[in-house]
């Protein structure tokens, strides 16, 4: 998956889940959900913007902690979704 | 045997699993009523000793009055112990009817359920208002009971950062579409004590034609000069649609809490909330009790202005004395430590030197927060916060953090 998906999440996740004083840098292997940067609640409003910008649907039993814990492991998630 | 030694040992791991992480949550046995001074247990089989409470939601100091105790008394007495019911069935005395409309004049709203708990009026509320045309925009910190809550419903959800209302707006933009929308914050967070921008928020549920939904659990009894909660505080009284509260902090302390709002809101709930139809009734002592509560608070607003004045005396000497606290009005008052066993030392000090308090870390607060929350109430003395700073003053010293801001006690050690 190319470049511009990876930075599309990571400006995401700043926007969204980051204060604007907040000093946290964000790369595609840093830990959002055990990192503490992306509670389980917040991680919602990340799979619906996942969905709306892939027009794809994540099913409740995808939308794992796990796969929501860094944006490499997100690419991986959409990429199963995604139609080729 | 349908327990296996398969189903044992995972649940056996489980719970190795919390106490290896350090979030293992252990009960301390009080041996008294819940007041400034208690008589606690702790660790399990040692000899009773007295120590000054500051962790808990006594805010009024009305958990154990005696007006109250005797109007609990007198409820037993004309009222029973239990309804063995559920409201709809043979579960509605007419206290219960007496203390719903004694809230709704209280909060200034059109009227009132009862719940169990809280934590059920949150469990309900979003499921039978709102549908999945709907949004629920919710501040990223409210209270678990709310995100369970929204968890059941099927309205869409979205969150703001906490209290960031260009946020909040950005998001009420993004869901013009939608059929209702409902803004969902805490009135006072529980972690830092600090207070929803409630004037901001009901401006922009105004221009965006949303509802309000306010959980003022922290704040009912004592917010704003007559202690009618944080929709008096923010000058917005009329302005909030639902407001959820509990009886089991300020009111009284017992248990019970309340849905109080619009009227079509409230009698919807009657008919629908599942947890309203399925749970017992609150017990006759409960309510008598709480009536009595809104009476207190209603005749007088001294012990609402003795927990200011409590507020101010600890936030100011805390400070003076050299932590690091969450600057605020509310009696939570956060001493920040940022480390998780930094804050679990400190609380272990603090109890050997007669002050029961609380370490809070990950991840009941975000990773790097350790903090000790304190609670101040009006049924503290003077006598009881001087201890408290001095025994702090301390353990602080001892800890070298006195004057220390939040990096240079990070440098020292860690998140």
């Amino acid at each position: 998956m190319s470049e511009d998906v990876k930075k599309l999440i990571i400006d995401y996740v700043k926007k969204e889940y980051l204060d604007e004083d907040s000093d946290q840098t964000i790369d595609e292997n840093t830990k959002l959900i055990s990192g503490g940067i992306v509670d389980s609640f917040s991680m919602v409003s990340l799979k619906m913007f996942l969905e709306k910008k892939f027009k794809i649907s994540i099913p409740d039993e995808k939308a794992t902690p796990e796969a929501f814990d860094s944006v490499n492991s997100i690419m991986k998630l959409i990429q199963e979704f995604v139609k080729p | 045997m349908a327990y296996s030694e398969t189903a044992k040992t995972h649940y056996t791991n489980e719970l190795k699993g919390i106490r290896s992480g350090g979030l293992f949550k252990e009960e301390r046995f009080i041996e008294s009523p819940q007041a400034a001074r208690i008589k606690v247990e702790y660790p399990l089989g040692a000899a009773p000793k007295e120590v000054i409470n500051l962790c808990a939601n006594n805010y009024l100091g009305l958990s154990s009055h005696p007006d109250v105790l005797e109007a609990a008394r007198k409820g037993l007495e004309t009222r029973g112990y239990g309804m063995s019911s559920v409201r709809f069935i043979c579960g509605t005395q007419d206290i219960h009817h007496e203390l719903e409309n004694k809230l709704t004049e209280f909060l200034g709203t059109e009227d009132t359920i009862l719940f169990p708990s809280c934590m059920e009026a949150n469990a309900a509320i979003f499921e039978v208002l709102l549908d999945k045309d709907d949004a629920m925009i919710a501040d990223r910190l409210v209270h678990a009971s709310i995100v369970d809550g929204m968890r059941l419903s099927k309205a869409q959800l979205y969150n703001y950062k906490h209290s960031n209302m260009e946020h909040l707006e950005e998001k009420l933009q993004e869901t013009q579409g939608c059929r209702f929308r409902m803004i969902i914050t805490d009135g006072v967070f529980s972690m830092d004590g600090d207070i929803a921008k409630l004037d901001v928020i009901c401006d922009l549920a105004e221009k965006y034609n949303a509802m309000v939904m306010l959980d003022d659990s922290h704040a009912s009894g004592f917010m704003g000069k007559r202690g009618k909660g944080t929709h008096e505080h923010c000058g917005v009284m009329g302005r909030i649609d639902a407001i959820t509260t509990t009886l089991g902090k300020a009111l009284g302390g017992a248990a019970g809490g309340c849905l109080s709002g619009r009227k079509e809101l409230v009698e919807l709930c009657r008919q629908r909330a599942r947890p309203y139809l399925f749970s017992n009734t609150v017990p006759p002592v409960v309510v008598a009790a709480s009536i009595r509560v809104i009476d207190l608070i209603e005749k007088s607003t001294d012990r609402r202005d003795k927990l200011e004045e409590n507020t101010m005396f600890f936030r100011e000497q805390m400070t003076k004395a050299g932590f690091d606290i969450r600057e605020g009005v509310h009696p939570i008052v956060p001493v920040m430590l940022y480390n998780a066993k930094l804050a679990q030392d400190v609380a272990r000090d603090l109890y050997a030197e007669g002050i029961y308090v609380v370490g809070f870390f990950f991840p009941v607060v975000p990773q790097g927060q350790a903090r000790i929350r304190t609670q101040v109430s009006a049924d503290h003395e003077r006598e009881h916060l001087e201890k408290a700073v001095a025994a702090f003053t301390k353990v602080g010293k001892k800890y070298n953090i006195l004057g220390k801001k939040k990096d240079e006690i990070i440098a020292m050690y860690g998140v």
